[in-house]
């Protein structure tokens, strides 16, 4: 039966990338001199995970490298050498290495030998250095998928005769070993005699019966060889006592001693450990082919493991609707309706219906640790590029996320923390001159609050130099001449597009992507970002982001005979809509006092065509202040009918994506509400409108009545600035 | 059908141990650990137990020191998969009750050839 193994390689891939991810966070957990055994003893069995799958899956390449960082990790262990800061730089090295081969190796892609090679002849050189091979020999790898000799492979297989004595001891059959089935095995090697000796058994009042007392001779004449006979008894060796002779005379010499020969035949390897060029490439290129195969089989999906936990609760809740469904069609079929009965029942199917959705959305719930893991290696080699003393503090990472949330979340968190690094954080002379302790401290904190999830990221550096921010914005035009702002508005300036106040590009901020792309990622995730800075003291970065892409809290909105739902995070706050307050510009763009500033007032029945309906008469309109990428805009609703969560649909897979909408959801009486998409709807608005006047900044100091009235920001004529060029460089 | 209690930390060995043995129609009873293995192994008899030695909470070779202290297990086959050719692991194995091992790498044609060894 052949069995295609290709069908396991998905699996492979993502647990030796999670297996790496493990090892790493390990390494860095490591003190060099420690008692670390623990710590080691896990690192070590990821290793030992991956090499093994490895090899079974025939990723030669991964196997042979992985074996190094075995040896290395399990002399560790075993306190043969000690952990040092060389060897955890070149284990950690060797992650990337790894990393990088796998996924290679899974998208089919190819993989620079070079950097193998490198990293491998390192590797290599610890394993040398911890123990002097004795003639410069390397440390064997064993040859994969290797036949176990079952036959004699050493020289040819003329027909021989052999006696065999198997003394086995009492305990034997505690072993799980039966000699009938040895002898099964020996018959494939030819034809036999056996004989039993039962001398050895005791009188029957002494008789353990599990035990074994016989001893068998065997006569075996076949085309074998001593080491065949030996593997045989591979498994009982250590159990019995073997001899084996060869009665007739061999033709040829061969190996000296059975159980010898069977040991080197399962253990030689096949080849040394290579470090030349060649011999790398011919690795990679037979991994090449190898991912070839695979490719095909690892599709794209991606798979995400749950708690199985998870699942039983869910399982749990299905059996409950069924039996409230039950209930309901009981009820249904019995000729007089009880009205609270059904009541009853109807209540119960609504809470059996939140707790699954509920434990659905927790499937994909998974803890943010699997995007801080990256972070304290990072910290680690920044830290050592910069010449920095930094103490990374994480809390809070079990607290759980979305998957696709989370998915999107990991650049921006890298951006930040480097940023906190690079600009954030002192060098150790200048914090002792600032009276500061000499290691910087970064916090990094995750937890909920609300339907959301807060993610703080926090230095004890500089902080932000408000007139530094200031002078760069008013140069580059962002902030006129006489403009006064407060100081949290000149701190929201570096969400800026286009903004930067660093004297000297660097080398590890300055990589094209700005604060105002991480503002914007965080947007496109439905979430917020702000900053907190105190000069001298520090920055604070407080991400807000929701739980799921799949659900949003809006409100339910109606303009002339259509609803609409505006997601919640956009509302600033709704108001009566008072014309007097309007004052009418060109083409009939109006313009909305609002809070001592002037805002665009975006008609949306306008902006999506709806025709007036036939009752209008006798409503106020309400004006829906919103705000999406530091502008703010009132939307002119009919009515504010309920918030509520929407379960978001998508418009590009069921229909099509169209301007202004991000998607549609149906509402409990079954009507389909068109989610708005703010930001698309100010852009469709700015379109039309070519001569339109900027709209204002928002005021200083007003406290809008909605809950996110923390990211107010400060410089509002966005759209009047270029995008930031690919030298944009960090913020500070 | 025997049953074969198969035990290993690493989902995609695993799964392909348990996806060779069934299509070779074999019993699998999965384990992810030593731990797991040794409920499940009370829970429901089985009649080879192939195990992988480096496993958290409780390795193969406890798990089969373990094991063999149950009567219902005392001649049952039991074999360490074992990417260990180191002779002293084996020999622990062995000082522990296993009945033998399966060396990785290993092919499925290989897993069960050895497999068809110990089953009577």
């Amino acid at each position: 039966m052949a069995i295609d193994v290709t069908k396991f390689h998905q699996t492979f891939f993502e647990e030796s990338l999670e297996g790496l991810e493990l090892m790493e966070s390990g390494l860095l957990e490591l003190e060099v001199g420690a008692d670390n055994n623990e710590a080691i003893n896990q690192i070590f069995r990821a290793a030992h995970s991956i090499k093994g799958g490895a090899g079974t899956f025939g990723f030669t390449a991964v196997t042979e490298f992985t074996h190094l960082l075995e040896t290395i990790l399990d002399r560790r262990r075993s306190g043969q050498a000690e952990v040092t800061q060389d060897a955890v730089d070149v284990l950690l090295e060797s992650i990337d290495v790894l990393r990088d081969m796998l996924s290679a190796t899974r998208d089919g892609n190819e993989l620079d030998p070079a950097d193998v090679v490198d990293v491998q002849a390192r590797l290599q050189e610890l394993v040398d250095r911890d123990v002097p091979a004795p003639d410069g020999a390397t440390v064997p790898v064993p040859a994969p998928n290797e036949d176990a000799p079952t036959t004699g492979t050493d020289g040819d297989t003329a027909l021989g005769t052999w006696r065999i004595v198997f003394k086995p001891q009492a305990h034997l059959f505690r072993t799980g070993n039966d000699p009938v089935r040895i002898l099964g095995e020996l018959a494939e090697l030819g034809s036999y005699t056996v004989e039993a000796d039962t001398s050895g058994l005791p009188s029957l009042a002494d008789l353990d019966v599990e035990s074994c007392y016989t001893v068998w001779t065997i006569e075996l004449e076949g085309p074998t060889e001593q080491s065949a006979i030996s593997q045989v008894f591979e498994w009982v060796e250590d159990d019995a006592e073997i001899t084996i002779t060869r009665l007739d005379t061999p033709a040829a010499p061969t190996a000296p001693d059975g159980l010898e020969a069977s040991e080197t035949a399962t253990d030689a390897p096949a080849a040394g450990t290579g470090t030349g060029t060649a011999d790398a490439e011919r690795r990679t290129g037979g991994e090449r082919r190898q991912a070839e195969a695979a490719h095909g089989a690892a599709a794209t999906t991606t798979s995400i493991r749950v708690d199985i936990e998870k699942i039983d609760t869910l399982i749990n809740m299905v059996g409950e609707l069924v039996i409230t469904q039950s209930m309901l069609q009981e009820l249904a079929q019995g000729n007089a309706i009880n009205t609270e009965k059904l009541r009853e029942g109807l209540a119960d199917l609504e809470r059996n219906t939140r707790e699954l959705q509920g434990s659905v959305m927790q499937i994909r719930m998974l803890p943010i640790s699997f995007s801080f893991n990256r972070l304290p290696r990072l910290v680690r080699d920044l830290s050592g590029k910069l010449g920095k003393k930094v103490e990374l503090k994480i809390h809070g990472e079990s607290t759980e996320l979305d998957k696709t949330v989370m998915e999107k979340i990991g650049d921006p968190l890298v951006h930040l923390i480097r940023n906190a690094l690079d600009h954030g954080l002192e060098t150790p002379e200048v914090r002792v001159a600032n009276g500061k302790p000499e290691t910087g401290r970064i916090n990094l904190d995750a937890y909920h609050e609300g339907g959301n999830i807060v993610i703080e990221i926090a230095d004890d550096g500089t902080g932000l130099n408000t007139q530094r921010i200031l002078a760069k914005a008013r140069e580059r035009g962002l902030v006129g001449e006489d403009d006064q702002l407060t100081e949290r508005q000149i701190h929201d300036l570096i969400f800026h597009p286009g903004f930067s106040t660093a004297e000297a590009i660097s080398d590890i901020s300055g990589r094209g992507v700005g604060m105002d792309v991480v503002k914007r990622n965080i947007m496109d995730l439905g979430g917020v970002i702000e900053v907190h800075s105190v000069a001298g003291r520090g920055s604070r970065f407080r991400i807000r982001l929701p739980l799921t892409l799949a659900i949003l809290d809006g409100q339910v909105v109606r303009v002339r005979d259509q609803v609409f739902i505006v997601p919640l995070v956009s509302i600033v706050e709704s108001i009566l809509f008072d014309p007097v307050l309007t004052s009418s510009l060109a083409r009939g763009a109006g313009v909305y006092r609002h809070r001592e500033a002037a805002i665009p007032v975006i008609d949306l029945s306008e902006s999506f065509g709806i025709p007036p309906a036939s009752d209008t008469e006798g409503s106020t309109p309400l004006l829906v202040v919103v705000e999406a990428e530091g502008t703010r805009a009132g939307l002119l609703v009919d009515d504010l009918l309920a918030q509520q969560q929407i379960v978001i649909k998508s418009l590009k897979t069921n229909f099509r994506a169209v301007p202004g909408l991000s998607g549609a959801t149906i509402l409990g009486d079954g009507t389909v509400a068109m989610i708005l998409d703010v930001n698309s709807v100010l852009g469709l608005y700015r379109q039309s409108m070519p001569a339109r006047p900027a709209p204002d900044a928002a005021e200083p100091g007003s406290t809008p009545g909605h809950d996110v009235e923390d990211t107010a920001p400060a410089g509002g004529q966005s759209q009047t600035v270029s995008e930031p060029s690919d030298e944009e460089k960090g913020p500070r | 059908m025997p049953s074969i209690l198969a035990v290993d930390d690493s989902v995609s060995m695993r799964q392909l141990v348990a996806f060779t043995l069934k299509e070779a129609g074999f019993d699998v009873i999965e384990a992810v650990d030593g731990e797991d293995a040794l409920a499940k192994a009370q829970a429901r008899r089985a009649d080879v137990v192939l195990t992988d030695v480096n496993m958290p909470k409780m390795d193969g070779i406890s798990l089969i020191r373990n094991l063999r202290q149950l009567p219902a297990y005392k001649f049952t086959p039991m074999l360490l998969l074992t990417t260990e050719s180191a002779p002293e692991k084996k020999a622990e194995g062995k000082a522990a009750g296993a009945t033998g091992w399966i060396v990785k790498p290993f092919n499925p044609e290989q897993l069960l050839a050895t497999i068809s060894k110990v089953i009577k």
